[in-house]
């Protein structure tokens, strides 16, 4: 009987250890370096500055839009804030499932007084999205396999013969059915136009069955970076911080192919349905890791472009091997030369459609 | 034909027979170990990714370190996901061991009505594969408010584990001899106490194997905790998924040798066990 | 009852006849054995069987459709596709109030999504038309109600209007949608005097005033507003909407609404076997979108494989297993259990680091020469890749039953066959091992199971050609958002195993089922 009783006691001990005192925040982020850099960046100078704050990290961004319905769908919300690509958030705010924000509102001005939305500018393309980084997905390859005639020109991926090899592509139409139409021969300006048609998607999806048999699909951004160090694959597109820290910070034999480098955002939500109070506390972390300084600070940890015009000056050198930063941006102009946009309200529409034909198209 | 010796007399065809199944076996069992063994070494590698380096290769120390060791322990994401692990799998096993025990008690009574219907239904969480599980348990817990919470993960793994528990403990009942209980209870003591002190320590082993096989699907589970759980709760398993993944760490590879050492360990425990519990019921000779 | 019993019955100790009493001793057996089975019962019943059976109710959930477009699932009734001819202005009506609202709400989105499931361009069609159904040109009508009378653009106008008892009545359409309006202004929260009426009010007024037949004075001035709405350019929704985009007048997109209207739905169920619900009835889906045949074909196929590959392996071994003394079997059996009790995902990964083109095996292949260092082999990423590691993953299933099966078959068989003349050969297959078959039916049967539902492994190894079905119905529950579809195929993949399981419980016996 006292064993019962022990037991049971053991058990309300060990149920109820960790949940301390702190108020707990959980932020939903893409895990890796990028969380890491958030985490420098961020999350460990706000908990410095609020000790009854504890930041979770939960690294479910890649399913946030799922999650997120799925928690709505009950009524019973338990994450504070989300950390989503631009085309996610426009979705996740055209389902109700982001709150509204007036950026000027909610977000620090600029250190010169301009306010938040202009400091910002254009990258707040929708109303619930708070721009945090610019990045790009761009293409990396083994600079020892492609010998004297490293590649310049995005249709490398699709010219086997110079190149043979594996490639790794993202598991996904976007980016990939671009890339597919520009090498096609379609013009930059039209690529859209065609791939708003049926013919242009099947033109899209014949394009890539070429190298069908060549390629591994990547679901997750550190898998490129894998498979290029370990030589699986002779290139591959991913986001550049990762490449960067492939290159630049573990001395992989890898360059980046930066045309045709597709620009995009990423940023913060906060989920709808969110009670009062638990607004107020992620408004208050929002309001500082969304500051010039926080958002220039993030920059010394990954190559990614801080959203905001006015930490661009601020971005110095990396925190720990001391290099300049600004030649590893997506945005410096020697990297910029040939840069595709990214059309979000064409995806927001269109991503059902492609998404399904390029999935039956892919398990065939 | 008995396979352990060769007679002297043996024809070359019966030794090329004899030793070529050997090998045969012995290259099965490499199979089955292979896979263990060769992330033993890969986890001490100096670099940060999956393949041998040629440092490795030379035996050469510098391509070796106990770095990937030293995250484990001091990184907060696996610290953090082996402090729940352990605050969850344990709670978990308690609630399958207490209601499995029970329910096995009452399904190896030969009266028991539906046996083999109830059987069947409570094995079953064990047979559904465990993306259904999992997807069913997502949209049912997330409408119940149980979704991303402690109880909802404990309470997933709990109902995961019950099939091995009710199988390890309907096996120790099947030995077990009913005159004991009835003569205890003649002698007048009563349904709880004739639990405690008689069938108790006679099943102890099938509880306690059917415990460590429920542990270990708790410990060990990464499909139903993705879709239940949410960052509070995430184990170890989950951790390890995430490494897979997003990470290029080999620190998965030591936390993979701390496992496999855990599991000798459990191994032998169970083990022992068994031979105890043969011991008991005196139904083995070796 | 005890005086009429006669003496030749015999008695319990307290006198009832013993029959009786042990019927009640044994009804209170049965009786105590299933109340301790009950707390699990329950238990199951709620934390597995519930989640279960509503997942599988969402396969044929359909209320989406109803739920969002009310009206215009109704108005649609009358209209039939096979006409060929987009449906009467009164249907784009019921639309345009319908998508205002639900666009309010932000939930056309989702049924865009829905839809798109069944036809794609659904989705698209539903978010253009989203973002222009509050700037329709219905504004027109607003502007004449104004001109003709400024008080209508007073919201409390409007409330005063609603609260004549004869609102309703009168005007069915406009009470219709202002409830729909109240009750969206209590959503956010907005006060209902200080918000000016939508178009949509506007128009409904119109529309109402047009079909008025015996007028009662709500308000007053009233005859001279229902005339002069009688003589406001009327504005065609027909054109609004071909204008927001002319897909609306495709009868097929209409069709498809129809068709999915009711709250229950068999669409998912056909879409998961490669079937859709076309205008002319159940058809096979085009070529290029079968895809779901294939991967449960992919998956029986490659859970086969692995099934033969594990009766293979595990054979021998079993068999050597049982003709070691005790102790050193059980030492051997260590080696079995190991990988077993190994974490899943360390096996797997274990097997990404061997597999890999840069990995250990290919490495070993290249440094014995084997294999040239230029064509590595290719083992991941494809069904092959796949195979080896359920293979391994899944073999102590198949070991452990065939081992205890095999451990029961006296040896003495196999000596006094080959005593009367039997070769080693004829023993074995004549004798042995038709005595070994439960076990190895015990095993497949379980790893067969086992297998098809298997989603890591294949994950994380199998690329895209040695996915299993699960690894689709996690896609769709994460990915796509075809939550339907997603339960449907996890519906079909458990009847599979569920009929497998019943096999294996009347050929094999449930409680035969051991664990080392």
């Amino acid at each position: 009987m006292t064993l019962s009783k022990t037991l049971a006691a053991g058990v309300m001990t060990l149920a109820t250890v960790g949940s301390a005192l702190a108020t707990d925040l959980t932020i939903v982020s893409w895990g890796g370096a990028y969380s890491e850099s958030q985490q420098k960046a961020y999350h460990d100078p706000y908990m410095e500055m609020n000790p009854d704050i504890n930041i979770i990290n939960d690294e479910s961004s890649a399913e946030a839009v799922a999650k997120l319905r799925a928690m709505n769908e009950a009524g019973n919300v338990t994450w504070d804030l989300v950390d989503v690509v631009a085309s996610d958030a426009l979705r996740l705010c055209d389902e109700g499932l982001a709150m509204e924000v007036d950026h000027d509102d909610v977000l620090a001005p600029a250190p010169d007084g301009t306010d938040a939305s202009d400091d910002f500018g254009d990258l707040i393309v929708s109303d619930c999205f708070i721009p945090q980084i610019v990045y790009s997905t761009t293409v990396g390859y083994r600079s020892d396999a492609v010998g004297d005639n490293p590649p310049t020109d995005i249709c490398a991926i699709f010219d086997t013969e110079t190149y043979p090899g594996k490639r790794s592509l993202e598991k996904r139409p976007i980016n990939n059915m671009e890339w597919a139409l520009l090498c096609d021969g379609v013009p930059k300006d039209e690529v859209y136009d065609v791939l708003e048609t049926n013919a242009g998607q099947e033109r899209a999806l014949a394009k890539l069955d070429t190298i069908k048999d060549d390629v591994i699909w990547w679901s997750a951004g550190a898998d490129t970076p894998q498979l290029l160090a370990d030589g699986e694959v002779i290139m591959g597109s991913t986001y550049n911080g990762r490449l960067f820290s492939l290159i630049v910070e573990q001395n992989q034999p890898v360059e980046m192919l930066w045309d045709a480098q597709v620009f995009d955002l990423d940023g913060w939500i906060i989920p709808a349905g969110l009670p009062d109070e638990r607004v107020e506390e992620v408004l208050d972390y929002l309001y500082f890791a969304t500051d010039t300084q926080r958002l220039a600070d993030q920059a010394k940890y990954i190559s990614y472009g801080p959203a905001r015009e006015s930490s661009a000056p601020l971005v110095g050198k990396h925190a720990e091997l001391g290099i300049e930063m600004a030649p590893h941006m997506p945005t410096d102009p020697n990297n910029s030369k040939n840069t595709f946009l990214y059309n979000y309200e064409f995806w927001a529409d269109y991503r059902d459609d492609i998404d399904a034909k390029f999935q039956a198209w892919l398990v065939r | 034909m008995d396979m352990n010796t060769l007679p002297s007399y043996a024809s070359t065809g019966e030794k090329v027979w004899f030793y070529g199944f050997r090998v045969l076996c012995g290259l099965i069992f490499f199979f089955l170990v292979a896979p263990i063994i060769v992330i033993i070494p890969l986890s001490f590698n100096a670099q940060n990714f999956f393949t041998f380096t040629k440092e490795m290769l030379a035996f050469d120390p510098a391509g070796y370190s106990l770095k990937h060791y030293q995250d484990f322990f001091t990184n907060s994401d696996w610290t953090g996901a082996i402090l729940n692990s352990i605050r969850i799998a344990p709670v978990a096993t308690l609630i399958s061991v207490s209601l499995g025990t029970l329910a096995a008690i009452g399904l190896s009574n030969p009266h028991m009505p539906f046996k083999r219907l109830i059987t069947a239904f409570l094995i079953s969480p064990m047979i559904v594969p465990l993306v259904i599980s999992a997807a069913g348990m997502y949209f049912f817990f997330s409408r119940i408010g149980l979704q991303g919470t402690y109880w909802g993960v404990v309470l997933a793994h709990a109902v995961l584990g019950i099939p091995f528990v009710i199988i390890t403990v309907t096996a120790t009942m099947v030995g077990f001899d009913r005159s004991l209980t009835r003569a205890a209870a003649s002698l007048g003591a009563n349904p709880i106490t004739t639990f405690w002190k008689i069938q108790m320590p006679l099943i102890l082993p099938g509880v306690i194997s059917g415990g460590l096989f429920a542990f270990i699907t708790s410990f060990d589970e990464v499909v139903v905790v993705l879709f239940v759980g949410s960052s509070a709760q995430k184990t170890l398993p989950w951790q390890m998924f995430i490494g897979l993944r997003e990470q290029i760490s080999p620190t998965i590879l030591a936390v993979a040798t701390v496992l496999v050492a855990l599991s000798i360990l459990l191994l032998t425990t169970v083990e022992l066990l068994r031979r105890r519990s043969e011991r008991i019921r005196g139904l083995t000779p070796g | 009852m005890q005086n009429e019993s006669t003496p030749e019955i015999p008695l319990a100790a307290d006198g009832r006849p013993l029959e009786q009493s042990l019927q009640r001793a044994l009804r209170a057996q049965k009786i105590r054995a299933f109340l301790l089975v009950v707390p699990l019962l329950v238990f199951v019943l709620i934390t597995f069987l519930a989640p279960i059976a509503d997942m599988l109710y969402r396969a044929v959930d359909n209320r989406i459709v109803s739920e969002t477009l009310p009206r215009t699932v109704e108005a649609l009734s009358d209209w039939e596709e096979s006409e060929n001819e987009p449906p009467e202005e009164d249907v784009f009506i019921a639309l345009y109030y319908d998508l205002f609202f639900a666009a309010e709400n932000k939930i056309h989105t989702r049924l865009g999504s829905r839809l798109n499931y069944q036809e794609t361009g659904m989705s698209s069609l539903f978010r253009r038309t989203g973002r222009r159904v509050d700037r329709f040109d219905t504004d027109e009508l607003t502007d004449a109600f104004i001109d003709f009378d400024p008080r209508w653009e007073d919201p409390t106008h409007w409330i005063t209007l609603s609260e004549h008892p004869e609102f309703a009545n009168q005007l069915p359409e406009t009470a219709g949608v202002w409830d729909d309006w109240t009750q969206l202004l209590i959503a956010e929260e907005d006060e209902l005097s200080e918000e000016e009426p939508e178009d949509l009010i506007y128009f409904a007024l119109y529309r109402d005033l047009n079909n008025i037949g015996q007028p009662v004075a709500l308000m007053d001035n009233w005859s001279e507003t229902v005339s002069a709405a009688q003589s406001f350019e009327p504005v065609s929704l027909r054109e609004q909407f071909a204008d927001a985009d002319e897909d609306w007048l495709l009868p097929s997109v209409w069709g498809t609404i129809k068709r999915f209207s009711p709250t229950i739905t068999d669409g998912y169920l056909l879409n998961a076997v490669d079937m859709q619900k076309t205008a002319d009835g159940i058809e096979a889906q085009p070529e290029s979108r079968q895809i779901y045949g294939l991967l449960f074909g992919r998956t029986l196929f490659m859970s086969l494989v692995i099934t033969i590959s594990s009766i293979l392996l595990a054979y021998p071994i079993s068999y050597f297993l049982t003709s070691l003394p005790m102790r050193k079997a059980n030492l051997l059996l260590i080696l079995v259990l190991l990988p077993f009790w190994t974490s899943l995902l360390v096996r797997t990964s274990a097997w990404k680091v061997l597999l890999q083109q840069q990995g250990v095996i290919n490495d070993l292949l290249v440094w014995v020469g084997l294999v040239d260092d230029a064509n590595r082999l290719v083992m991941m990423n494809n069904q092959t890749g796949t195979i080896i590691a359920m293979t391994h993953i899944l073999l102590p299933f198949m070991i452990l039953p065939m081992y205890s099966v095999m451990r029961t078959i006296p040896p003495s068989y196999v000596r006094a066959a080959k005593s009367l003349g039997a070769t080693n050969w004829t023993a074995f297959w004549r004798v042995y091992f038709p005595q070994s078959v439960p076990g190895i039916g015990a095993g497949s049967i379980l790893v067969f199971i086992m297998a098809i539902g298997y989603y890591i492994t294949p994950a994380i190894v199998g690329g895209t050609e040695g996915i299993f079905i699960s690894n689709r119905i996690a896609y769709h529950i994460s990915s796509s958002l075809n939550w339907g579809l997603a339960s449907a195929l996890g519906g079909i993949l458990l009847l599979a195993v569920v009929i497998l399981y019943w096999l294996y419980d009347k050929f094999v016996g449930i409680d035969n089922l051991k664990l080392g």
